[in-house]
């Protein structure tokens, strides 16, 4: 059995892509997400076949990896907050295309140029498409180092077999924390399923054509069902979250990637005061959980969203319970850290002002 | 057990790898672990600060409202991690740079000149080590045994005496907060 390794959420992910086969990856410097780059141009190098291009804008790295995942790589790009909005218009343009590619967003204080702290005001943007048009991609929220490889893994998997972008949405803590983590096993690209939609030459076969100009409306409209049908799909097969102490809840508090990890110290905190908390962790923000939340207890009525932003997730919460019990939210944006023993007063607070 | 432990001082004096050779250590021996360094703009010059949990458990959170232990390099860090450590909290002090004492007296505070140690074994680089040997000795999270291994793996192919010095480093820190101990009783 191999060992664990204390690496930072950066690195980790950038091997985890390696090891599920990334043999592409270009990017334009932005913290806090520079050492994911890094690591990737030292990876790149070492292998025969891999790619590692620092390119000379955000605009130009993710044309380049609709290119390169045209031509049938697994290909990878990574940026921060700033930086991923100058990437939208490419995602349209994979999403449009039915390219597979993994985007890593470790976001950061915003909105503007803002600042280089954790932040999660990235949510709207990620799951709601970001560029123009009818279109999804598949978000994953880490929440620990181990998450980081294993969801890197799940993404480049996820991008192939629905043929779509697929972002891990983290933070800068989620990106410079580090925890033991087991390295997932190296694939070997070449032993991937072939893609029989690449464009690699037509030798021998009709040619191929990939493009997202569908002039005729009526053409452009059925391109718009036939994405959804896939989106439906999506919706039923990957939607993951995690719970944790929702047995016997009074209150659920609703939190992913660093706000849950906060929110987990703060439950263990009020948990030993003997108040009934319990936590529900969307894993994948897109699809949405839905099936979890419609699982839950009749017996909780109360929902604490926490997010490190003024409320984003808090509207597919609402969405989700469609008008059950009160929905109340707890926001840091901008940059600083909540604290668990703050976090364990609001929670304190909403219990007793309930009277649960 | 659940131990959440702040390393603090100026960028330079070795603050984040005292805490990653803590952190990797402790993961080694069995235990979980998180390393939480500060980064970006402020660390350039100014103060450099990580914060390390170490458990035989789960961890929830690797934010720390109120860490048990702190491991402070300079006034400025002292300043800033005293008001907020755990009543009790350990707090391991170099006091070759921080001439004034916390103002807390819940603490336990160990005074350990690692300027002056450093100086005498002939490098001013094994500062960190100085201070981490006094940490684990005084706290017992780790040992100098543990940490002195988890080095070797960190810094493997680094020549044999740069490793003789942090080794020696180790041993002078925890040896003085050994030796403190015994006299404040």
């Amino acid at each position: 059995m191999s060992e664990k390794v204390l690496m930072r959420g950066t690195h980790v992910v950038a091997e985890a892509a390696v090891r599920a086969g990334c043999r592409f990856y270009a990017g334009y410097p932005i913290t806090p997400q520079n050492e994911l780059p890094e690591y990737m141009s030292d990876a790149m190098a070492r292998l025969e076949d891999g790619t590692f291009i620092q390119a000379e804008s955000e605009l130009a790295a993710i044309n380049m990896v609709i290119g390169a995942s045209i031509a049938g790589a697994r290909a990878m790009t990574s940026s921060s907050s700033p930086g991923i909005s100058l990437k939208q218009e490419g995602f349209s343009f994979l999403a449009a295309q039915e390219l597979p590619a993994v985007i890593v967003n470790i976001m950061r204080g915003s909105p503007g140029l803002g600042n280089i702290a954790p932040s999660q005001g990235d949510y709207f943007q990620a799951t709601r498409g970001g560029g123009h048009g009818d279109y999804r991609s598949i978000v994953l929220a880490p929440a620990s180092g181990q998450e980081m490889a294993d969801l890197t893994r799940k993404a480049f998997d996820y991008a192939d077999r629905y043929r779509i972008p697929v972002m891990i949405l983290a933070d800068g803590m989620m990106g410079q924390m580090m925890e033991p983590v087991l390295l997932p096993e190296s694939i070997d690209p070449r032993k991937l399923p072939p893609k029989p939609w690449i464009l690699n030459g037509a030798k021998g076969r009709p040619s191929r054509v990939i493009k997202s100009l569908l002039l005729d409306p009526s053409v452009e409209e059925a391109h718009n069902w036939k994405l959804v049908r896939k989106h439906e799909m999506i919706g039923r097969e990957i939607s993951d979250a995690e719970t944790d102490l929702m047995d016997d809840a009074r209150i659920a508090v609703i939190a992913y990637g660093t706000a849950a990890r906060i929110a987990k110290g703060a439950i263990k905190r009020v948990r030993e005061t003997g108040l009934k908390v319990g936590l529900l962790r969307p894993v994948t923000l897109w699809p949405f959980p839905e099936k979890v939340f419609r699982g839950l207890d009749e017996s909780v009525e109360n929902f604490l969203v926490f997010e490190m932003s003024t409320g984003q997730m808090l509207e597919d919460v609402k969405l989700s319970l469609a008008g059950r019990g009160e929905v109340h939210f707890y926001g840091r944006p901008g940059g600083p850290i909540p604290t668990p023993d703050e976090v364990a007063k609001v929670i304190s607070r909403l219990y007793h002002r309930q009277k649960l | 057990m659940l131990k959440k432990t702040v390393f603090a001082g100026f960028g330079g004096q070795g603050v984040l790898m005292m805490g990653y050779v803590l952190a990797f250590s402790a993961m080694r021996d069995g235990l979980q672990v998180t390393y939480l360094p500060s980064y970006g703009a402020e660390v350039r010059g100014g103060t450099a600060n990580c914060t390390v949990v170490v458990s035989d458990e789960e961890i929830a959170s690797p934010v720390s409202s109120s860490p048990d232990f702190a491991v402070v390099l300079n006034r400025p860090s002292m300043m800033k991690y005293q008001g907020v450590m755990t009543s009790g909290g350990i707090m391991i002090l170099n006091s070759s740079l921080v001439d004034v004492d916390p103002s807390r007296k819940d603490l336990d505070v160990v005074k350990v000149p690692a300027n002056d140690i450093a100086a005498e074994l002939g490098s001013d680089r094994t500062l960190n080590m100085i201070m981490l040997g006094a940490f684990v000795a005084k706290t017992g999270i780790s040992s100098v045994d543990s940490v002195m291994n988890g080095l070797g793996e960190i810094v493997k192919g680094k020549n044999a005496r740069i490793m003789e010095l942090n080794r020696k480093g180790l041993e002078r820190g925890a040896a003085y907060a050994l030796r403190e101990q015994k006299v404040s009783r």
